[in-house]
């Protein structure tokens, strides 16, 4: 069903230690579905995940978030599903870009100690999953697992 | 890094949410424009925001918001006579097609003039 379908994962800044591990857990399931996956995030935070998984096992494709922005909004690429993971207003604002950019269905994946109110300020078309995670990625997986594609 | 991050600029605002930013323009700037996300400025800087994206004019200085992922939210200020230029062009484009749009809207509510007294009290 989903062979040959693209899903984005974007990181938000690297601090809270779940987001890395949630960003592997989802991508090895996208792929196992059958979806072509693509990860943005900063330097550092495509860093960690490089070094997390040196001979590219889990994650194949990463690309530099802000570059990934310009060949989207220049229709270079587009995906058909977006997970951005955010724990601060500054990943709710690049949420909200791509809502506005991008023409894949977009999933919030909001965590962190301010996981509850940083959710209800999601005021742009977003489908969220909330769950106030910070050490233990276990709420935010089993959230994560409940999503149909 | 940004072509903006080497460009000569001013820093209005440091670290803070994105709301604040849009704020701190719509209140310090002599005319603001609202952009979509994604609006290029410069040589390849695609503004982040969270609609409706704030930008602003003073004197010949563009104020906008600039996003870090770890850093939050900047509000940064660049002498730019010629993205000014461009904004303004864009706002006129916009208000163009919104008159277009008016305008045909007007015209199918209108419908012919009545030639009577009659004719009206029938509407």
């Amino acid at each position: 069903m989903s062979e040959g379908k693209r899903a984005l994962l974007v990181m938000g800044c690297p601090e809270v230690p779940v987001q890395m591990s949630m960003v592997i857990y989802l991508t090895h399931k996208l792929k196992k579905s059958g979806w072509d996956v693509t990860v943005a995030g900063t330097d550092a935070a495509v860093k960690l995940l490089k070094v997390a998984d040196p001979e590219s096992y889990y994650v194949q494709k990463t690309v530099d978030l802000d570059e990934l922005i310009g060949d989207v909004v220049e229709k270079k690429i587009d995906f058909d599903v977006c997970f951005a993971f955010m724990h601060s207003d500054a990943g709710m604002t690049y949420a909200a870009t791509f809502s506005a950019i991008s023409k894949a269905r977009l999933f919030a994946v909001v965590f962190g100690k301010n996981a509850e109110a940083l959710g209800e300020s999601i005021d742009f078309p977003a489908e969220k999953i909330v769950a106030k995670a910070t050490h233990n990625p276990n709420p935010l997986k089993n959230k994560i697992d409940k999503v149909a594609l | 890094m940004s072509c903006v991050e080497q460009m000569k600029y001013k820093l209005h605002l440091e670290r803070t949410s994105f709301k604040e930013a849009r704020e701190y323009i719509e209140k310090n700037s002599d005319e603001v424009y609202y952009v979509d996300p994604g609006y290029k400025i410069f040589k390849d800087y695609y503004i982040i925001g969270v609609p409706p994206v704030a930008m602003g004019v003073r004197g010949t200085e563009m104020l906008f918001t600039y996003v870090k992922p770890c850093h939050g939210t900047f509000v940064m200020g660049i002498d730019s006579e010629e993205e000014i230029a461009r904004l303004r062009e864009n706002e006129n484009e916009k208000i163009k097609k919104s008159l277009k749009l008016g305008g045909l809207k007007g015209k199918a509510d209108s419908g012919p003039a009545p030639t009577s007294f009659a004719d009206m009290y029938k509407k």
